[in-house]
């Protein structure tokens, strides 16, 4: 055989990052400006996957991989326009199939950084088993869940994650569906990789994303995105100055989970294994939760995915909930491949035996 | 004792399906393959995994014609049934004609079991049965008898009676017995004590038939003649699974093979996931959808991406195979059809798929259609599709059936250094410039001669691209809402697959005496419709054939075939499909001969409605 591909020419340097370990690094570091398309962006003004967009192309550069090796995979919907903007590999495939069509690209490329760009309907309503899969089956994927709480491109109906009682086009007289909380979701999905984070905290966006991306597994990242034309108050609670304090509660590794504007509120464990809010002064700091995401049972981690209410989202954790060590789904089957191919590829005599079996006869010429 | 020859044998296993007729059926087929037989199998199962026991519908039967010449069909009635108990006899009593041999279990026949299929007295017993040769054994008790000393259980020893019976076969049909003992001892290296208690049910059946006064002959069928070569045993699906293998293995391309469990398909899921060794890589998915995506997804990344199912799983299919030909990679989709609609009857065997394989998407969506003869035939049949699906950058589809997929026949095997090498022909330098000349990759720049766009994998420094399935310009593959553009997309999409014909041979007709009728089939019909063929030449009638093997494109020479006779007959197993198409793109007044009962068609009911149009 003579066709020779790109894994087994690349650069023998490749990324020292578990979730990358077989991406090759750029020869010349990247830039933000390389990763981005000719392609005019055209999302609606105010809209939140501009920030999400900048972000991502701010984050890629600072992986350090080959821009040939990243490839973004997009469902359908406003967020799974992203793939285009990207001066990528990439595809804008169908709606809730995103996760489906990256575990075959993931599987048969070790040497591929694979992102999964989706939205609320996209992942949770018509993709919801193929999310749950991927999650489960811990393929080496970044999933960025772009969660505005309404359907977008469609023009307005209530998601999957829209509030009960949410009036829109499809539901004048208030829905009636409970949401899903995407965070509670993946970890019943046995995620390995669970965070949420903010389309307006470029920082922390930036931060979320270059950990998931540097996780080995599937890594699922929530992020609140705002939709100023369908959904503009979805996220108000949280962003704004008076309110986001009380409201935002950041989860940092190893450290007590307090927040407020004088960080006066703490996460304690109630009597029965959940969580709850308590005055810091009333309980001492030493009795506040100190957070832990790969502490290996995911029940604290669920227990702080339910503080936040899926109705008004009047408080809700950000940061990194879960990232614990599982073999991903793509190394143990490329696993069993390489280990039967071994070091010498088939030849014309091996493939005539496998034809053959262990029972032939010979027909003699007559 | 003498020895009396014939030219073919057909027998019947019946049984319950926990009796083994399956196994019993395939080593009989084994041995006689191996002989140098020519072989045609028809399984025939229950979709139940274990149905009430010995009830009508847990009968599991298996067919096999051996003959010592070259036949084209499992046969429609067995000289020979062997019915494990009185519900065997009771399904397929009606299927063997006046004078056929009946073996029967005695020990089985039961006024519990008989009353279980409402039988009032006992078949065996009474006169009912006085047309045929009847051989009433004590089967069970025979092969208990003989496996005693192993100390099994009584399930585990009654167990046995399928290899008892297996033996009594081979004695009656002057077959060799190391095959199934080789078998029988590989089968079982693991369980000593099951091995050889099989194999001393196995020596006790082929001892009883020797010593026993009961047979009046042993029968012989000799070898059938064969074109030089080394030959095998083949079932369809495992054919289908090595064409692909192969195809992917000339490419130079790992395979990476997603699917959802579906009958009748499993079995190539089944047989691709030992390969490994070959560089296949298999992928057991969470639905169809995201068995046919996963697929597209590592065709996408340079792999050869394949999935198979059957209707209702293809059904779920047609929204991807949609995205595949809007981003023209190379996937072939295998159609292993059931009878339907809906869930149908899963072990059942039908052609009504084929509307679905041709034209069952949104949007223009053409694709490629080819469609397998025989179990053999599946071999070549998705090699070519994949040779198509890489050299044209195209969803393929595949098409097969119950019966071919379950069938065996022998198959005189290829040697794979004499196979064309398929080209992938990746691209790896930019092929154009953009509005500010600079180089740039033009994912949608066709080669001029087979309309084929290039095949970039990611990782290829410079040619970075995106995909999907928004409407594409021509050349660049932006997003483009022109439309002019998408017009000349639609009809540049329909001509790639239009100009495949190039690889399509002319059909061929086989027309020794100057018919006026010609009878026209597609797929799995090849055996039965040659076999009645022959049978109507045989009364002295004159009929022309020919088989459609590519169905899109279909071959240059179809419509003048079609016009240059009086009446053209077309047998399906559905309600007319393929005629439908042929009358649309042809205006020749095809006429429709459909048979829809799940069962390949008969051949003698072929053979005898060809004849009377023949002479009429």
């Amino acid at each position: 055989m003579t066709q020779t591909s790109p894994d087994q020419n690349s650069p023998a340097q490749t990324s020292s990052a578990k979730g990358l370990n077989r991406v090759p690094l750029a020869v010349t570091p990247t830039t933000r400006k390389d990763y981005t398309s000719d392609q005019e962006v055209r999302w609606c003004p105010g809209c939140g996957d501009y920030a999400i967009l900048a972000a991502f192309q701010g984050v890629l550069p600072e992986l350090g991989i080959a821009r040939e090796n990243a490839v973004v995979i997009s469902g359908i919907g406003c967020s799974s326009r992203l793939p285009y903007y990207m001066d990528t590999y990439g595809m804008h495939s169908i709606h809730g199939r995103a996760p489906a069509i990256a575990t075959g690209v993931a599987t048969a490329r070790p040497d591929l950084a694979v992102f999964v760009i989706t939205g609320d309907g996209d992942a949770l309503s018509i993709g919801g088993n193929h999310l749950i899969h991927t999650m489960r089956r811990n393929v080496n994927l970044t999933i960025l869940l772009f969660n505005n709480r309404i359907y977008g491109l469609t023009k307005g109906q209530y998601s999957p994650t829209s509030e009960v009682g949410k009036v829109t086009k499809s539901s004048p007289a208030g829905s009636v569906d409970a949401p899903f909380n995407p965070v509670s979701l993946a970890l019943g999905a046995e995620a390995t990789f669970v965070a949420r984070t903010v389309d307006s905290n470029r920082k922390h966006l930036s931060e979320v994303l270059t950990a998931a991306a540097e996780h080995r597994g599937t890594s699922l990242v929530e992020i609140y995105q705002n939709c100023p034309i369908f959904n503009d108050d979805a996220f108000t609670v949280l962003k704004d100055r008076d309110s986001a304090a009380d409201a935002i509660v950041p989860l940092v590794q190893g450290e007590p989970i307090v927040f407020g504007a004088e960080n006066q509120w703490g996460i304690v464990r109630t009597a029965t294994g959940g969580v709850e809010v308590k005055e810091v002064a009333e309980v001492g700091l030493e009795n506040v939760l100190v957070h832990d995401a790969h502490d290996p049972d995911p029940t604290t981690a669920f227990a702080l995915s339910r503080l936040t209410d899926a109705g008004v989202l009047q408080r809700s954790p950000i940061g990194i909930f879960r990232s614990v060590e599982r073999p991903a789904y793509d190394d143990l089957i490329r696993e069993q491949v390489e280990t039967a191919v071994g070091s010498d590829p088939a030849d014309d005599a091996m493939v005539n035996d496998l034809l053959a079996g262990s029972d032939t006869w010979v027909a003699a010429e007559a | 004792m003498s020895v009396q020859t014939l030219d073919r044998v057909v027998i019947r296993f019946a049984g319950d399906s926990g009796d083994g007729m399956q196994l019993t059926g395939d080593r009989f087929t084994a041995d006689a393959a191996v002989f140098g037989n020519d072989i045609s199998t028809l399984p025939n199962f229950p979709a139940e995994i274990r149905a009430p026991q010995g009830t009508l519908p847990g009968v599991s039967s298996f067919q096999l014609h051996f003959a010592n010449y070259d036949i084209m069909t499992p046969g429609d009635s067995p000289d020979v049934l062997v019915a494990m108990n009185p519900a065997a006899l009771k399904a397929n009593i009606s299927d063997v004609p006046r004078g056929g041999l009946v073996i029967a279990d005695s020990n089985e026949f039961t006024k519990r079991n008989l009353a279980k299929v409402g039988y009032e007295t006992n078949p065996l017993e009474d006169d009912s049965l006085d047309a045929y040769q009847v051989y009433a054994l004590d089967l069970s008790g025979m092969a208990i008898a003989a496996v005693k000393e192993f100390g099994l259980t009584r399930k585990d020893a009654t167990r046995s009676k399928n290899m008892f019976t297996l033996g009594l076969l081979c004695w009656m049909y002057d077959r060799e017995t190391a095959g199934t003992e080789k078998f029988l001892t590989e089968k079982f290296a693991d369980k000593p004590v099951i091995r050889d208690a099989n194999l001393a049910a196995f020596r006790a059946g082929y001892a009883f038939g020797e010593t026993t006064e009961a047979f009046a002959n042993q029968f012989h069928v000799g070898k059938a003649p064969a074109a030089p070569g080394r030959y095998r045993q083949i079932t369809g699906n495992r054919a289908l699974a090595f064409g692909l293998l192969t195809g992917a293995y000339k490419a130079g391309l790992p395979m990476f093979f997603g699917a959802y469990p579906i009958t009748p398909a499993s079995d190539v899921l089944h047989e691709l996931s030992k390969h490994k060794r070959f560089d296949v890589t298999t992928f057991q998915a969470e639905d169809e959808i995201a068995a046919i995506g996963a697929a597209l997804g590592a065709s996408f990344a340079g792999h050869l991406g394949v999935t198979s199912s059957s209707g209702p799983g293809v059904a779920l299919k047609s929204e991807t195979m949609g995205l595949a030909i809007m981003t023209e990679l190379p996937l072939v989709i295998c159609d292993i059809q059931r009878a339907g609609p809906s869930t149908g009857m899963p072990t059942k065997t039908e052609q009504s798929d084929l509307l679905q394989a041709l034209y069952g998407r949104h949007g223009e969506a053409p694709l490629p259609v080819i469609a397998a003869q025989t179990p053999a035939d599946c071999f070549d049949a998705a090699l070519e599709a994949v040779r198509w699906a890489i050299t044209y950058r195209t969803p393929v589809m595949l098409l097969s059936d119950g019966y071919i997929a379950n069938g065996a026949e022998p198959w005189r095997l290829p040697d794979v250094s004499e196979i064309a090498p398929i080209d992938p022909e990746f691209a790896t330098e930019t092929n154009g410039t953009d509005a500010k000349d600079n180089a740039t990759f033009l994912p949608y720049k066709r080669d001029p001669e087979t309309l084929a766009r290039p095949w970039a994998k990611p990782g290829t420094a410079g040619l970075e691209h995106r995909l999907g399935g928004l409407a594409k310009a021509d050349g660049s593959g932006s997003i483009s809402y022109d439309p002019e553009n998408h017009d000349r997309m639609v009809r540049l999409r329909q001509a790639k697959v239009d100009r495949i014909v190039r690889e399509v041979p002319d059909v061929v007709v086989d027309d020794p005496d100057g018919a006026d009728v010609l009878v026209l089939g597609w797929g799995s019909t090849y055996g039965p419709i040659t076999a009645a063929v022959r049978r109507v030449r045989a009364a002295g009638g004159r009929i022309a054939q020919t088989h459609v093997r590519h169905l899109n494109p279909p071959p240059a020479n179809l419509g003048e075939v079609l016009q240059s006779y009086r009446r053209v007959i077309v047998p399906e197993m559905n309600l007319g499909q393929f005629a439908m198409v042929l009358r649309a793109k042809y205006l020749v007044d095809v006429e429709s001969y459909s048979r829809v009962r799940g069962l390949p068609i008969s051949l003698s009911e072929l053979a005898d409605d060809l004849l009377d149009i023949v002479q009429n």
